[in-house]
Formats: C-alpha cells, sequence, structure tokens
C-alpha cells in the first residue's frame, strides 16, 4: 500500500524523514516517559493509593484539579468574548488586541508569575484595593485561578477563532428570517457550532493549567493543605528523595493529561455524530 | 433585506459593551502582567536595570540560557523539518498515533517532563550505573537541563511546520521533481522558499520556550548558582531573596524576547498571511 503510494508521488526522503522523526521522538520524550510509566506499574496499585491517599496529596490534587477547572471554565467564557469581538467587529485597536492574545504563549512562565505575584500581592496595584475589603488574591485560591486563567486563555481564543470565522452568515440569515430574535439566533444557532470548539479550548486550557508550575508557585503562597498544587509536591517529594511519592502524583497527573487529549481528538466526532448527515 | 440585516447585528449599545468588556479584560489579564514587568525593571534608572544584569550571577545564567537556546532549537527546528516532511507528504500507518505521540509534550506537565529525566538520569535511575562508570554527569549539569528543554520545546517546529505544509500541497515539488531536479535542489529551491516564514515563526516559538522555560529545568538543574542557574531560575532566586529590582530587570530581557515574537507574528501575518499556518491553536 504505502510502496503503491511512493510509486505515484515520486517524493524523496520518505524513509530518512520518518526515521528520523520517530528516532527523535523516542529519545527525547518517549524513552523518558516510558521511564515513569515502569516506576508507576512497579508501585503497584497498593504502593500508589497509599501515596495518593497520604491527606497532603489529596489537599494538592483536590486543589490542582479544582482550580484549573475553574480556570478553564472562566478562560473559555473570557475567550469566547474575545475571540467573537475580534471576529466579528471593527474597531481600532482590533488587531492589537488580537496580536495581544498570544502574550501567554510567549511570556516565560516564570516572568508572569513574579508580574501577577506584583500585581495582586497585597501591597500590588491591584491587591491593595481587595487587601481593604479583607479579599486575599496572591497567596491565596484567586490568585492560583488567575495565573490559570492568564495561562488557558490563548488556547479557548486560537480554538474558537478559526471556526467563527468560517461560520456562515447563512444559518443566521435563515433563523432571522425565520423571525428568530437575535438571542434565539444566538442560542440555537451559534452556540450549537461553537460548541466543539468551546470544549476543545477548555480541555486545552484545562490540561495546560493541571500541571502548569513556573506561574503559579509565586503567586500561589505554596502552604501545604491550603495553596500547595500538585506539580509543586511532586519536586518537594523528589528533593525529600521520595521518588515513589513523586512518581505516585505525577502518573496521576499524566493520566489526566493522557484523558484530556484523548478528549479533545474525540469531541469533534461524539458532537457531530448523528447531526450532520451531508458531511 | 435592510430589515434581516438588522436582525444578524446586535445592537450598538451592545456591541460597543462587548468590545469594551473584551478589551477591559485583555488589559487586565494580559497587558498588565507585561507592563507590571517593563515597569518594575526599569523603576530604579536604567543605570540599575544594567548593574542587575551585569551581575557574575546574571551574566552566568544568561550565557547558559543562551547555550541551552544554541542547542535546543536547531536540534528541534532540523528534526521537526524531518518529521513534518514525513506527516505532510506520505500517508504511512500509525501516522494518526505518531501525530498524537508528538503533541504529547504540550499537555505533559513540566515538572513530570524533569521528573523523568530524573528517573532516567538520577542516582536511582536507568543509566545510573552506566553514567557512573563513565563519570558523565547529566543530573544538575548542562545536559540535563538541555535534554530537559528538549523535550518541553519538542512539538513547536514541528506543528507550525504541519498545517502550512499541508495547506500548499505537493504540487510545486512534484512539478521539481519530474523536472528532473534532485532531493536537495527540490528542497532547497522549493520546499524551503515556501515554509521559511513558518520555519521562522516556529523556531521564534521554540526560541521563547527554551528561554523560558521554568519547570522542567527547575526539577533537574540542581540550582547550583553560576553553574547551573538559566535566567528563569535566576529570576526566582532573586524574586526570593527580596531582590524585586534585580529580578524584574532579568525579567524584562525574557519579555523582551516574547515581545520580539508577537511583533514579528503581527508582522508575518500582515505580510505574509499565507505564509504562515492559518490555525495556531496548541502551543
Amino acid at each position: 500500500m504505502s510502496i503503491a503510494r511512493r510509486h505515484r508521488r515520486p517524493l524523496p526522503g520518505f524513509g530518512i524523514s520518518l526515521g528520523l522523526g520517530t528516532a527523535w521522538l523516542g529519545v527525547v520524550v518517549l524513552l523518558p516517559l516510558a521511564a515513569l510509566a515502569l516506576r508507576a506499574v512497579g508501585l503497584g496499585t497498593d504502593g500508589w493509593l497509599r501515596a495518593i491517599g497520604d491527606s497532603r496529596v489529596q489537599a494538592a490534587l483536590e486543589l490542582s484539579f479544582g482550580a484549573a477547572l475553574l480556570a478553564a471554565f472562566i478562560a473559555a467564557l473570557v475567550g469566547a468574548l474575545v475571540a467573537w469581538v475580534v471576529v466579528r467587529y471593527r474597531f481600532p485597536g482590533r488587531r492589537l488586541l488580537d496580536a495581544l492574545v498570544d502574550l501567554p504563549f510567549a511570556l516565560p512562565t516564570a516572568v508572569a508569575g513574579i508580574a501577577l505575584t506584583a500585581i495582586y500581592a497585597p501591597n500590588g496595584s491591584v491587591g491593595r484595593l481587595f487587601a481593604e475589603h479583607d479579599i486575599k488574591i496572591a497567596y491565596a485560591t484567586p490568585g492560583i485561578v488567575i495565573a490559570l486563567v492568564f495561562i488557558g486563555l490563548p488556547f479557548a481564543v486560537r480554538t474558537l477563532q478559526p471556526v467563527l470565522e468560517t461560520l456562515g452568515r447563512e444559518q443566521e440569515e435563515a433563523a432571522a428570517s425565520l423571525g428568530a430574535s437575535r438571542f434565539t439566533t444566538l442560542r440555537r444557532v451559534i452556540v450549537p457550532e461553537l460548541l466543539p470548539a468551546l470544549l476543545t479550548g477548555f480541555s486545552l486550557a484545562f490540561a495546560r493549567g493541571l500541571g502548569e508550575y513556573g506561574s503559579v508557585i509565586f503567586i500561589a503562597g505554596n502552604l501545604p493543605f491550603k495553596t500547595e498544587i500538585a506539580p509543586l509536591l511532586i519536586t518537594i517529594r523528589l528533593e525529600e528523595y521520595d521518588y515513589d511519592g513523586a512518581v505516585a502524583i505525577a502518573a496521576l497527573l499524566l493520566v489526566a493529561s493522557f484523558a484530556c487529549l484523548l478528549a479533545i481528538n474525540a469531541i469533534p466526532a461524539l458532537l457531530s455524530h448523528g447531526k450532520r448527515s451531508d458531511g | 433585506m435592510a430589515e434581516a440585516h438588522d436582525v444578524l447585528h446586535e445592537p450598538a449599545w451592545l456591541r460597543r459593551t462587548l468590545i469594551a468588556l473584551a478589551v477591559l479584560a485583555m488589559l487586565a489579564l494580559v497587558a498588565m502582567p507585561l507592563g507590571m514587568v517593563l515597569a518594575a525593571a526599569f523603576a530604579k534608572g536604567p543605570g540599575v536595570w544594567l548593574a542587575a544584569l551585569r551581575e557574575p550571577d546574571a551574566l552566568s545564567a544568561l550565557r547558559l540560557t543562551l547555550f541551552t537556546a544554541a542547542i535546543v532549537i536547531p536540534v528541534n527546528a532540523i528534526f521537526g523539518l524531518f518529521a513534518a516532511w514525513a506527516l505532510a507528504r506520505f500517508e504511512f500507518r500509525g501516522k494518526q498515533l505518531l501525530l498524537a505521540l508528538i503533541d504529547l509534550p504540550f499537555a505533559v506537565s513540566p515538572v513530570v517532563a524533569g521528573l523523568c529525566l530524573v528517573l532516567l538520569f538520577g542516582a536511582q535511575g536507568w543509566f545510573a550505573e552506566l553514567l557512573q562508570r563513565h563519570e558523565v554527569k547529566i543530573l544538575f549539569a548542562r545536559p540535563g537541563i538541555v535534554l530537559a528543554t528538549l523535550f518541553v520545546t519538542f512539538p513547536f517546529v514541528v506543528r507550525e511546520l504541519l498545517p502550512l505544509m499541508q495547506q500548499q500541497g505537493a504540487d510545486e515539488e512534484l512539478a521539481a521533481r519530474s523536472l528532473g531536479a534532485g532531493a536537495w535542489t527540490m528542497f532547497r529551491r522549493v520546499t524551503l522558499p515556501n515554509i521559511k516564514w513558518g520555519l521562522l515563526y516556529g523556531v521564534l516559538l521554540c526560541s521563547a520556550r527554551a528561554m523560558g522555560e521554568f519547570g522542567a529545568v527547575s526539577v533537574v538543574s540542581g540550582h547550583i548558582r553560576g553553574l547551573t542557574n538559566t535566567l528563569p531560575l535566576h529570576i526566582e532566586i532573586l524574586y526570593n531573596e527580596f531582590d524585586g529590582t534585580a529580578a524584574f530587570a532579568a525579567a524584562s530581557l525574557l519579555a523582551g524576547l516574547a515581545l520580539v515574537t508577537l511583533v514579528l507574528k503581527f508582522w508575518l501575518e500582515a505580510r505574509h498571511g499565507d505564509a504562515i499556518a492559518q490555525s495556531h491553536r496548541r502551543h
């Protein structure tokens, strides 16, 4: 099959490019991940449950999953707003706003972390306003969520944007001509079309937020049982030479990342199933 | 017709409110941290900023960061080119799996990536004996930092090139081949000119991440001052020592790199809109 194909497309370098590409993937990514996977399997179910059952680990996992979920939800909402405005409206500074969306991709996480902390700390420009009302943002859960929204926002915007751009006006026109109000059109026509992209953006933001380290550890405060995220606890276990403890948490995060990747790949198929017959 | 047109648009007040909200959200969430870095870095004047960057520890951190980038960027760019060529131009069994595996480093926590390397090269690791016998140090030394950075920046160039090459199709390359061009001539005269802007953008994204990586490098570096501290790790140390000005001075270098990346992307999209991949959804 592949040989026949190559005869029809006489392009050079299939063997060498596939070989080098796969070898590079194997050495740089798969070999390290295999080391973790084997070590995790070596723990056995009992060892894994014992390590995960630790109350400090439980608290860190709850915080990490909870904050990442909330942040992904906020990022999806704000991202939808920004994507909508950038695609649908024309206003001065629109292209600049669009360019700004990529900043969290490009800004190193440690830089974002100290900047967000300086802003939201009790003596910071924004944190001060909240400190007057005894609300803590930095060194508390809200700060963690803000850092994760910052990290996740571009994923939401950049998955929604192409879908919004190709979303035909015809369906909206049809809905309007049938007497639907703008709100009904939004609810019945636009939102269902955007749903797969919204869910993909949400999953990407969640996956990234769950493992995020650099931007969070500065703003989190890192108090065990309170503001200690799971990735930080991995590094702490490592420093204590508790490799099994570190591996147990890491394995759980890795499985969660795999689940997210699977979900992202399955979302379009699941949602479009039976909806479109004409493809 | 005019009536239908009206129903298709939100009323002006709603439009303006939505624009204002979006701009406000982006200013508060994204622009403000960037402004904060620059303001804090230069708060005590350019002299203090420069002095903070000329500290021996800062200089050695900068050197290590540039050293790492100088290895990681070309390696990931060259192998990324090969992988993108195989994936964009040929059909083969396992292609979907390979595509999914390439995305893995985007989904894996940087700390988990660092831990994986500890399990390979650490005192109890797979290669511990081998390394000890040959007196090679990987963990808490430069090779570990390079490997961690390779892991996290692995997908950037491939992911940038792949959609672009798929969009462009193989027609021009096939034409070159049918006119008798050899593999190298075809690559140099047809493929490379077609993908150069996408490649440049991928390399730039890879550079920004390579120089800014924190979590993975933090796990494998050992934090030895003047030896295994990269610029982001140096920022952390300064910040934890309450030397905010110096921390932000170092941070402003990396923020500058991020800004260059964004400006270049802005320019590429304006001038060569069709020469970089249309959808940038995963970085």
